[in-house]
């Protein structure tokens, strides 16, 4: 069985084709990355899977299982978790409040239990608490626990936002741009928490990215797409190598 | 100052974080247990009605302030409330019953109001709750058989486990008991996974269903919690003024409702609070400087309705987070002495949001 598979995957906006019949595979393990021009069709695939818009053609089967016809919070809990590329935290709480919003998946409790604070939901309080002071521990962000989201600077929020994807204990996690609006220094430190995730946390991740280092330092495969459609596959050094690609964020050599 | 070190998981689970709290709340209870030994009968009155405007602002509240749906029909639930409260009580019911059944009729009420909200946002769900309102409130003029239309209904007072509780005092206690129960109830939620799923819908749809928050199921269930909250002042309220009428639950009061939210700070339970005692306030604060101003002001129509509207846009342009804020930056000045300063509380530009999702 495959872990993650996309195939014949398209959606058109009226008569804008945006994704055109993609296919690929994600092996269970691996990071891979969808590379791409501007409006190549990267973040519009992630939505696809997010089941944020309908897929016109096409169908995606994650660990057997069809996505197709399922609510957006379906797919959360099957066990996939994504980040935003423009950062979508809640902003009016706290970053501890952000992170255990993450564990909605795991909540144990009734309404009429949590409106009396019954021992068993304390218990499943503490417990969450637990399992988002790992993450918290992962991310080093002990610092931040009690702050605003509102007011935190942007590469701290893209931390926030991928301790908040992870706090959901996810089995595939897509990364929408990890590096964007980040100083080379947060990049750096991005790669190790993407290379700690993967090889630590055994956690599969798909990601967009257009940072070509760290495309090439954390992924095992990528995809790269033109204008809606996939025009090559393979290692990081072979996609980087191929003429589709080249001609695509460089142009071809004919004269016009 | 005060510092407070965290040494368990369990400090940021309690409702009073310090001993400061208690102590402060506590006296808050004495004095208000001991209210009829030292409120005048007019005082009383007022309290009567806090009590019942903070429940039906804390309803509110947990729609508005938490879940960020927008409601101005709210005097729909109230009228709900008020209406099967009456009808009950006229038909032999027992309070403690005719209590829960008002609550779970306005909660069946706000499942049904509840449904276009999954679909509609912002100014959108507001002119749709708001007609919902004139549609209850024209059903209720119409509905003779029932409701007794424009003549209304007459209720006697509450009759609790055989013991009539008529006096102030005893009423008193009822609402005093009531309010405290929700917000105990509401506080619960808020500090688990429910409450937190709502803090989520509020502050981004889009991230709240990708961590597996079912929208619909949530919006629903906050505008039914909402509305049984609301259903249950409104049955109060029924007994505190004994005679009910279409004319109590018109938009007007609805929007009065929406005032209590903000005035007191949207997006906190003390909020509703305050605002519910500024609401009732303000009116007597009005007919008392009635007095000192010229016979031409004061004798003006809608002079209240003038100043309501005032204040609203003072609080809104000056201190958007209510009351609730200014009695924050007030207790921070105290807790920070000597080292507050003025730009604590500057709001910060938020980042880029992504506006290709809504």
């Amino acid at each position: 069985m495959k872990f993650f598979s996309v195939e014949n995957l398209g959606i058109r906006f009226g008569g804008v084709v945006a994704v055109d019949n993609v296919s690929f595979d994600v092996q269970r393990g691996e990071v891979t990355t969808i590379i791409g021009p501007n409006g190549a069709g990267k973040t519009t695939i992630f939505n696809l899977i997010g089941l944020i818009y309908p897929a016109t053609s096409g169908r995606i089967v994650f660990q057997g299982r069809d996505l197709t016809g399922r609510k957006p919070h379906q797919v959360a809990e099957l066990g996939i978790a994504r980040t935003f590329q423009n950062i979508e935290l809640f902003e009016h709480a706290t970053v501890l409040q952000n992170l255990l919003i993450g564990r909605h998946r795991h909540r144990s409790t009734a309404l009429w239990q949590e409106l009396a604070f019954t021992p068993a939901v304390r218990h499943a309080e503490r417990a969450q608490r637990e399992a988002v002071e790992k993450v918290i521990d992962f991310l080093d962000l002990q610092h931040y626990r009690d702050t605003m989201v509102a007011g935190l600077p942007y590469g701290v929020r893209k931390v926030i936002e991928l301790g908040r994807a992870l706090a959901t204990e996810p089995r595939l996690l897509l990364l929408d741009e990890p590096s964007s609006g980040l100083n080379p220094e947060e990049t750096n430190d991005m790669a190790f928490w993407i290379e700690d995730i993967q090889k630590g946390l055994g956690i599969t991740v798909l990601m967009v990215e257009h940072d070509m280092s760290l495309v090439q330092r954390v992924s095992d495969r990528v995809l790269a797409l033109n204008e809606g459609r996939a025009i090559a596959e393979g290692t990081p050094a072979e996609v980087q190598a191929h003429p589709a690609v080249i001609e695509a964020y460089l142009g071809s050599k004919e004269p016009a | 100052m005060r510092f407070i070190f965290k040494t368990a998981y369990d400090q940021d689970l309690r409702l009073f974080r310090h001993g400061g709290q208690v102590f402060w709340y506590g006296l808050l209870a004495v004095v208000l247990l001991a209210a009829p030994w030292w409120a005048s009968e007019y005082t009383m009155t007022q309290l009567h009605f806090i009590g019942i405007y903070s429940i039906v602002g804390l309803g509110l509240m947990l729609l508005v302030g938490f879940t960020g749906q927008i409601s101005l029909g709210h005097a729909a639930f109230l009228a709900v409330g008020a209406y099967t409260e009456a009808l009950m009580q006229a038909a032999g019911w027992p309070f403690w019953l005719s209590l829960p059944c008002a609550a779970l009729l306005s909660a069946a009420v706000g499942i049904v109001v509840g449904l276009p909200a999954l679909r509609l946002k912002g100014i959108y769900l507001a002119i749709a709750t708001l007609a919902f309102g004139v549609i209850v409130e024209e059903i209720i003029t119409r509905w003779d058989s029932l409701t007794g239309g424009n003549s209304g209904k007459h209720l006697k007072p509450v009759e609790l486990f055989g013991m009539k509780l008529d006096g102030d005092a005893d009423f008193y206690y009822l609402v005093l008991a009531l309010t405290t129960l929700a917000c105990i109830a509401l506080a619960n939620l808020l500090r688990s996974s429910t409450g937190r799923a709502f803090v989520a819908i509020r502050d981004s749809e889009i991230s709240a269903a990708c961590l597996g928050v079912n929208l619909a199921k949530y919006k629903t269930m906050s505008f039914a919690l909402s509305a049984a909250l609301t259903g249950v002042g409104g049955a109060l309220y029924a007994h505190k003024v004994t005679f009910i009428s279409p004319e109590q639950f018109t938009l007007l009061v609805s929007i009065e409702l929406v005032t209590i939210v903000i005035l007191g700070g949207v997006g906190s339970l003390h909020g509703a609070v305050f605002g519910a005692a500024f609401i009732i306030v303000l009116p007597q604060l009005i007919s008392l400087a009635k007095d000192y101003l010229p016979a031409g002001v004061a004798g003006a129509a809608g002079l209240q309705a003038t100043v309501f509207g005032l204040v609203l846009i003072g609080f809104i342009i000056f201190e958007p987070l209510g009351l609730y804020g200014r009695w924050l930056k007030i207790r921070i000045w105290f807790e920070l002495f000597p080292f507050y300063r003025k730009g604590m509380f500057r709001r910060q530009k938020t980042y880029m949001k992504s506006e290709r999702l809504r």
